[in-house]
């Protein structure tokens, strides 16, 4: 990178070439997202919808009070870790849809493992670790599959972890329905309260659990791992050119593998937040789409870590806002959704305008 | 269950006072009674408001609050059971000012709307399933229900007079005590006016999985079933898939005689407007409403679907006469019954409300299937 930064002539213009990618990594998603606003605004006058009333909710609801502010932040928690679990394995090239999978699982295996711990007295300092880990160590392990299949057995990546994910669910039903069922939730099979004790509070002074937390400082971390480390280095590496990686002599397996578990872990401390801080057990309702939805919030991220965070708030927002757009304008659910559809449709448009913004191009017009 | 059995005893005397209320409330027309004070009430539903089923009966009955003066309903559809129903509650009572919240989907209560009410101790929350608990709960929520499986016992009264093949079909979403004991009321149905008949149920593993139950429903037809019925969230796709298979069907939850012109027989109907009438009427008074709700036929909680095609004339003769004897709380469940493994589940006779049939776990002899 180093090399190609010194090279490039756009210096020339005044500009040097780092700056220009922060530009175009900040006006481009900004103008896509401007545009598909005034998209759905067309789609809302033609409904005889007023879009000021619409994007006024979209505000109150997601950002106008101290409730909204944190409704949208309680919304946007499982959102980055999922989120995360989708851009890191993007960045070595693969893509990976397995996070709603790993989150159910290691929710279910977070609510399994607290029975014995529960039953047997431990204190919940000693307890919530073990479930987080236990959790983390699922989802790693189910994404990590992918990983290696993909690796080794050369098994697309996108497939099998998609699939991996009904396989999860499955396995969560059959012990929530089975053997594992609490013989009290006769109507809604679940496994065993893990009782007040073990549930996360909220962060002091707040209504949002601790997930939002974990979430921005994982984002923080990997932001630095995937870019001031050798691990990230080469990772990135491998996802521009598996060949060359592995010419290099980079252990590309490793690295393949290692990325998918980073993911899964983070999809799997996910589905823990939302045992121990939301649900306080393991049943159907963990299989809510956050796995899904953090595909679009790394998408419009453009799988960087750090831009994860923001993107999930504001993806947060437009959840917690949907509700007010629905009860106000007496509009479907399906508006957002509409919204969302847009957003995502007009950003892969706009990847098309990386390096192509005439006036921030050298003038030899080399990328970079 | 010993929760349950507490609440439920209680359900019936409350139950009772509440109906016995509501009629005399009934009387006075509501131009005369007002609202105390200005009521804004909050429904939340899983799905969407016109989904044939669970939801469209909700919002269909919500109609009825709609007309009090002095109540703003607003209403949110499409919201999981997740923290998502916690916040949807909470931003209907923080930016609309709701002081009376309907949460109309089983997996609601526990956390979300136990947590929520005592976190708003001056809202009132009404959900809809028998989990209240007068012991543990807030004493600002409660529950309403209604036992369908009465209505579900009369759409088989018709059905046996119906089917040719003595086979009946059943579609069903989770081998859970509520979707059991639907599936053995229309089997005993059925059984009243033609004892050859059996059931036959599959299970789809989900409330919604609209692929698997049109699925479900052919593979039905093709073994021979000539009369479906269901247990899902939306019995939309079941009820299309037999009309257009030649099948008579018998619908659930709400009115799906539009989507079957030919075949369509009858159907299992929630009365939510019975309880929502005496919601109504407290808040015009200004009265607290009561925190638990219950019946069925006998209260004028359910009530089974305008006979369509489907039905023949001494169907629908057995059926209203099924109808009378449940609004005299005839029994359903008359013992000795065997389930279908042989073990003898039922041995005397259980009265339709019997909080033992909450914890049902079994098909009876005659239905063809598996819980497991």
């Amino acid at each position: 990178m180093s090399v190609m930064a010194s090279s490039a002539p756009a210096a020339s213009r005044g500009l040097n070439p780092r700056a220009v990618r922060m530009i175009e990594a900040i006006l481009i998603p900004i103008g896509a997202l401007v545009v598909s606003a005034l998209l759905f605004s067309i789609f809302l006058i033609l409904l005889g919808k007023s879009p000021a009333q619409f994007f006024n909710l979209i505000w109150v609801g997601g950002f106008g009070s101290a409730f909204s502010i944190q409704n949208t932040l309680q919304r946007s928690a499982p959102l980055i870790l999922t989120g995360l679990a989708f851009a890191i394995p993007a960045r070595i090239g693969l893509t990976l849809l397995g996070a709603e999978g790993a989150l159910v699982l290691g929710g279910f295996t977070a609510a399994a493992i607290a029975i014995p711990l529960v039953t047997g007295g431990w204190p919940a300092f000693i307890g919530l670790p073990i479930m987080a880990a236990t959790a983390m160590a699922t989802g790693a392990a189910w994404i990590g599959i992918a990983g290696w299949l993909r690796h080794y057995r050369g098994v697309n990546e996108t497939i099998s972890s998609l699939l991996l994910g009904y396989i999860a669910i499955a396995i969560m039903n059959f012990f929530v329905e089975g053997a594992l069922r609490d013989p009290g939730s006769a109507n809604k099979p679940s496994t065993m309260p893990i009782g007040d004790a073990y549930r996360v509070g909220p962060i002091p002074g707040t209504s949002v659990h601790w997930g939002l937390a974990a979430g921005i400082i994982l984002a923080v971390l990997l932001y630095i791992l995937m870019t001031r480390t050798t691990f990230g280095f080469a990772a990135r590496m491998t996802g521009g050119n598996v060949r060359a990686a592995q010419a290099q002599g980079l252990p590309v397996g490793f690295l393949v593998v290692a990325c998918c578990a980073i993911a899964g872990a983070c999809a799997g401390l996910a589905g823990f937040y939302e045992v121990a801080a939301v649900h306080g057990q393991a049943n159907a309702s963990l299989v809510a789409g956050y796995g899904f939805t953090g595909i679009l919030v790394a998408f419009l991220a453009r799988q960087n870590p750090l831009a994860v965070v923001p993107v999930a708030i504001m993806f947060g927002a437009l959840a917690a806002a949907g509700g007010l757009v629905q009860r106000r304008m007496g509009m479907p659910d399906a508006t957002v959704l509409v919204l969302q559809g847009i957003i995502f449709v007009v950003l892969l448009v706009s990847e098309t305008f990386y390096g192509r913004i005439p006036f921030l191009q050298p003038k030899t017009g080399e990328r970079t | 269950m010993n929760k349950m059995t507490v609440s439920r005893r209680s359900i019936l005397k409350t139950g009772l006072k509440a109906g016995a209320a509501g009629l005399a409330a009934s009387a006075l027309p509501f131009g005369l009674a007002r609202a105390q004070s200005p009521i804004t009430l909050g429904a939340v539903y899983v799905g969407p408001r016109d989904d044939f089923g669970w939801n469209q009966a909700h919002a269909v009955a919500m109609d009825i609050l709609k007309q009090v003066p002095g109540v703003t309903v607003i209403e949110e559809e499409n919201v999981p059971e997740t923290d998502a129903v916690a916040q949807s509650m909470e931003s209907m009572i923080n930016l609309d000012g709701a002081n009376l919240i309907l949460a109309t989907s089983f997996g609601y209560y526990k956390p979300f709307v136990v947590e929520t009410a005592k976190k708003y101790p001056d809202v009132q929350f009404r959900h809809a399933a028998p989990l209240w608990n007068a012991d543990t709960d807030p004493k600002n929520a409660g529950s309403y229900f209604c036992y369908l499986n009465q209505a579900h016992y009369v759409d088989g009264v018709a059905a046996g007079l119906c089917t040719k093949s003595n086979k009946i079909g059943f579609v069903a979403a989770k081998p859970i005590p509520s979707v059991l004991s639907n599936i053995n009321s229309v089997l005993l149905g059925a059984k009243s006016t033609n004892p050859d008949a059996t059931v036959q149920v599959i299970f789809t593993g989900e409330w919604s999985l609209p692929v698997r139950e049109a699925e479900a429903a052919n593979a039905l037809i093709d073994a021979g079933c000539d009369v479906i019925t269901c247990h899902v969230d939306s019995p939309k796709v079941v009820i299309q898939t037999a009309e257009s298979r030649g099948a008579k069907s018998c619908g659930h939850n709400a009115s799906q005689a539009p989507l079957a012109p030919n075949g369509f027989i009858t159907g299992a109907e929630y009365k939510w407007e019975t309880i929502y009438k005496i919601y109504a009427d407290d808040l015009a008074k200004g009265e607290e409403l009561p925190n638990f709700i219950a019946g069925g036929y006998h209260n004028d909680m359910l009530r089974n679907t305008a006979y369509g095609a489907g039905a023949t004339p001494e169907a629908m003769k057995a059926a209203d006469a099924a109808i009378e004897g449940l609004k005299a709380k005839k029994p359903i469940y008359v013992g000795p019954l065997k389930d279908n493994k042989g073990n003898v589940v039922i041995e005397g006779t259980m009265d339709n409300y019997d909080p033992v049939l909450d914890g049902m776990n079994y098909l009876l002899e005659g239905v063809q299937g598996s819980i497991t």
